[in-house]
């Protein structure tokens, strides 16, 4: 056992390393506890620095070459965010784009097609983002109601989709939509690629409950969408969607937030009754806990590269990382804000490391909802790795249009 | 990147789950439980025989020196059937003694009997209620001659040969090697809460007794035996928390209620997720824990400490689930459940309980941290 490169991974990290350290500057000591919130400016930073990334080679690592990718490993992927993660650069907008969208499109759309799209993406020039969830369909995404219907060479879309990150400047959006409600859920739909410009497209910012708003809602009134942008067969929607959120898993990183280093850090500048809160019994139990699922996940992680270094396939162990961090995540912003006492509530920046924890309470219960809620990842784990059967599905055998609806 | 076993001893924990089903099935950890016999001997020869026993030991003292990682994999394994042999008591602590601290004359002498077997030894650290502290060693050697109660220590029933801690003439703390067939040792079987592993209070009263070469660590020591074992330790927690992981679904899939299996009830599926997600960290730690021993690296203290805690705790929840998901049957003395709710207990307070390897982690980190 060792945590070294091989030669080959030594090579690429050293070229990863070299190329930040030509463009970029590395970061500093302690956490900037920055707000997590994008606007225009950020928008035109992040793209900026995703062109430099592209040109370089390091935007597409796994895609194929003939698509402007560098035709390179998963692992090479991962040694590259590893070396990113210590340099200062923009938040990037793009995982939509280069990590669903167009492997999307590799799989199911003609070679030409793809590659009209591919470069932009790659280069920060055109925006994606994913229109699958709905107001009535969230995790049984596969209820979902927006409808398409056939009219010549295009189809008519009308209904409504929700938690859009970054809609309203996406220049392309992923669209799941029923085409068929006569038959059972999953036959009934298909999927397109939708020009964001499109007439008939109103974009509104939903508002969280911490007040900010990274995601929109999306209504389709009377919106044309070519029968070109069809990927799959009609009905084949269900199946083109899961090969999306396939790659999902590739582009999920740790959350951001509030972790073990920045509760760590508060116990042992705190005093509580007249001692370091670090000496307090209920702190260090806590601390331990929140210790044991950081470091913890970091060890699977390296587990993973592991076996993606010799070639294999990451074990079930790489499943679980959401379903750990999520919750840890909403612990300790709650705790951090516990350990200040009555002046705990108090957010601003007069709140220790700019209301860091305060903020994250707000934001954290979003965290173990979207992309797959603490429960759906429960049921992940149950089904695909222990083997246990699924749920029964009482809808799985009738029409779309017989199934019962509740008021929600 | 290379965080996994090699390939050599992934064979060897392949062969060891093969061996331990067919030789250690329930009802051979069930025949000591029932206090049959202390320990199972005919197993413990098997063992032996194969060199499980020896695989630390350097082949110049009779060993086989295959190392940690071989070690830890075997631990793993040990744990998932429950083996009812003294082995941790006799390779993770008095083999690691004798190799951390004896004196030439001690290595020449014992390490050869470890190594085959003849020879099984414990290590006497308690004295009554309470976490490993200096403050708790009361017993004391004066003139070669040992005097004190240890309570418990595991294996002292059938150890030949104790590791004991204990203060000298100065009062200082140190390591003795006492032989528990000669005289000045009583020994008083002590009914435990998984007594298919054997514990015994030992009365030293005046017993030889001579010092290995602590070379002034004492104390530390005594910590350093303690983090090595915790890593072992818990591979034997993860393997055990595995095998329950492993009962309670297969069990989940086969019984019927309401018309289907109860595997397809949610409530069972998220209990069973949740097992899968703690024992999954606590083997990650675990591997970390294989890593640091093997190369002796300065982060041992802290890995075992935390491989020690995640191991703990994702055994008992993998016990006591496994008994519910089992429902009435579970609480059963025919059903095997409760050998490994017993066990997950026993091995979560040897070498001191939760509170004393949360307190050491935390400390680790800050030590870590103020560096």
């Amino acid at each position: 056992m060792d945590f070294d490169d091989t030669p080959e991974e030594a090579a690429f990290r050293a070229e990863a390393r070299a190329f930040l350290d030509a463009n970029t500057v590395r970061k500093t000591g302690r956490r900037a506890f920055q707000s997590l919130l994008l606007d225009t400016a950020a928008i035109d930073r992040a793209k900026a620095w995703q062109a430099i990334k592209a040109d370089a080679g390091f935007a597409g690592i796994t895609w194929p070459t003939r698509y402007g990718g560098r035709g390179g490993t998963p692992l090479q992927q991962v040694i590259y965010n590893q070396e990113e993660e210590n340099y200062v650069v923009p938040r990037g907008v793009f995982n939509q784009g280069v990590g669903l969208a167009i492997p999307t499109l590799m799989t199911y759309a003609a070679p030409e097609v793809t590659e009209r799209y591919a470069r932009p993406a790659l280069r920060g020039d055109q925006i994606w983002c994913q229109l699958f969830s709905e107001p009535s369909a969230g995790s049984d995404l596969a209820s979902l109601r927006t409808r398409a219907e056939r009219d010549g060479d295009d189809w008519v879309v009308n209904g409504q989709k929700i938690w859009t990150s970054n809609a309203h400047f996406s220049d392309l959006g992923m669209l799941v939509v029923r085409t068929d409600p006569d038959v059972p859920k999953h036959a009934g739909l298909t999927f397109f690629f939708i020009d964001m410009k499109s007439p008939g497209i109103d974009i509104r910012p939903l508002k969280q409950i911490s007040g900010a708003s990274n995601f929109n809602e999306v209504f389709f009134t009377d919106v044309r969408v070519p029968d070109s942008q069809r990927l799959g067969a009609v009905g084949q929607g269900w199946k083109v969607a899961m090969t999306t959120l396939a790659n999902e898993r590739y582009t999920i990183g740790e959350s951001e937030g509030p972790d073990f280093e920045d509760i760590f850090a508060l116990v042992r500048e705190l005093e509580l009754n007249g001692r370091p809160a670090i000496q307090h019994e209920m702190v260090r139990d806590r601390l331990v806990d929140w210790y044991i699922k950081r470091q913890g996940l970091k060890l699977i992680r390296a587990r993973t590269l592991t076996a993606l270094s010799r070639g294999n396939a990451p074990g079930p162990e790489s499943s679980i990382g959401k379903l750990i961090s999520a919750p840890k995540l909403q612990d300790i912003a709650s705790f951090g804000m516990d350990l200040q006492g009555m002046a705990g509530a108090v957010m601003g920046e007069d709140a220790p490391m700019n209301a860091w924890f305060q903020n994250a309470l707000l934001y954290a219960p979003g965290k173990r909802i979207a992309g797959g809620t603490d429960e759906i990842m429960r049921n992940i784990v149950a089904e695909r790795v222990l083997g246990l059967p699924g749920d029964v599905r009482v809808d799985k055998d009738i029409p779309f249009n017989q199934v019962p609806t509740g008021r929600r | 990147m290379n965080f996994d076993f090699s390939d050599d001893v992934k064979v060897m924990r392949e062969e060891a789950a093969r061996f331990l089903r067919d030789r250690s099935p329930p009802g051979i950890v069930r025949r000591v439980l029932d206090g049959a016999a202390p320990y199972d001997s005919a197993l413990w020869a098997s063992i032996a025989e194969m060199g499980w026993t020896a695989v630390t030991i350097p082949e110049e003292f009779g060993g086989i020196g295959l190392g940690w990682e071989a070690l830890c994999v075997l631990a793993e394994q040990l744990g998932a059937s429950l083996a009812p042999v003294p082995f941790s008591s006799s390779v993770y602590l008095a083999t690691e003694a004798i190799l951390a601290a004896g004196t030439d004359a001690q290595r020449r002498e014992l390490l050869p009997l470890l190594a085959t077997g003849e020879a099984i030894g414990t290590f006497a650290l308690a004295e009554g209620i309470g976490d490993p502290a200096p403050a708790m060693i009361k017993a004391e050697v004066r003139g070669g001659r040992l005097f004190g109660v240890k309570s418990p220590v595991p294996d002292g029933g059938v150890a030949t040969d104790a590791i004991v801690v204990a203060r000298n003439e100065a009062g200082e703390i140190g390591l003795f090697r006492v032989a528990l067939a000669g005289s000045g040792v009583t020994r008083k079987p002590l009914p435990m809460i998984d007594p298919s592993r054997n514990h015994a209070a030992i009365r030293f009263d005046g017993a030889a007794a001579e010092p290995l070469d602590t070379a002034g660590q004492g104390w530390a020591l005594v910590e350093r035996l303690l983090d090595r074992a915790a890593i072992l330790i818990a591979f034997e927690q993860v393997g055990g928390a595995q095998a329950c992981l492993d009962m309670a679904r297969l069990y989940s899939q086969e019984r019927y209620a309401f018309g289907r299996s109860i595997a397809s009830f949610q409530a069972i599926k998220h209990k069973l997720a949740d097992m899968f997600v703690a024992i999954e960290l606590a083997r990650a730690h675990a591997y970390y824990g294989a890593w640091a021993i093997a190369n002796d690296t300065p982060e041992l203290p802290l890995a075992a400490a935390a491989a020690r805690v995640a191991a703990t705790d994702a055994y008992a929840l993998a016990a006591k689930e496994n008994i519910q998901t089992h429902g009435g049957m579970g609480f059963t003395w025919e059903m095997d459940c409760h050998l490994y709710y017993r066990r997950a207990k026993l091995l979560a307070l040897t070498l001191g309980g939760p509170l004393y390897w949360k307190n050491r982690l935390v400390a680790q980190l800050d030590l870590a941290d103020a560096e």
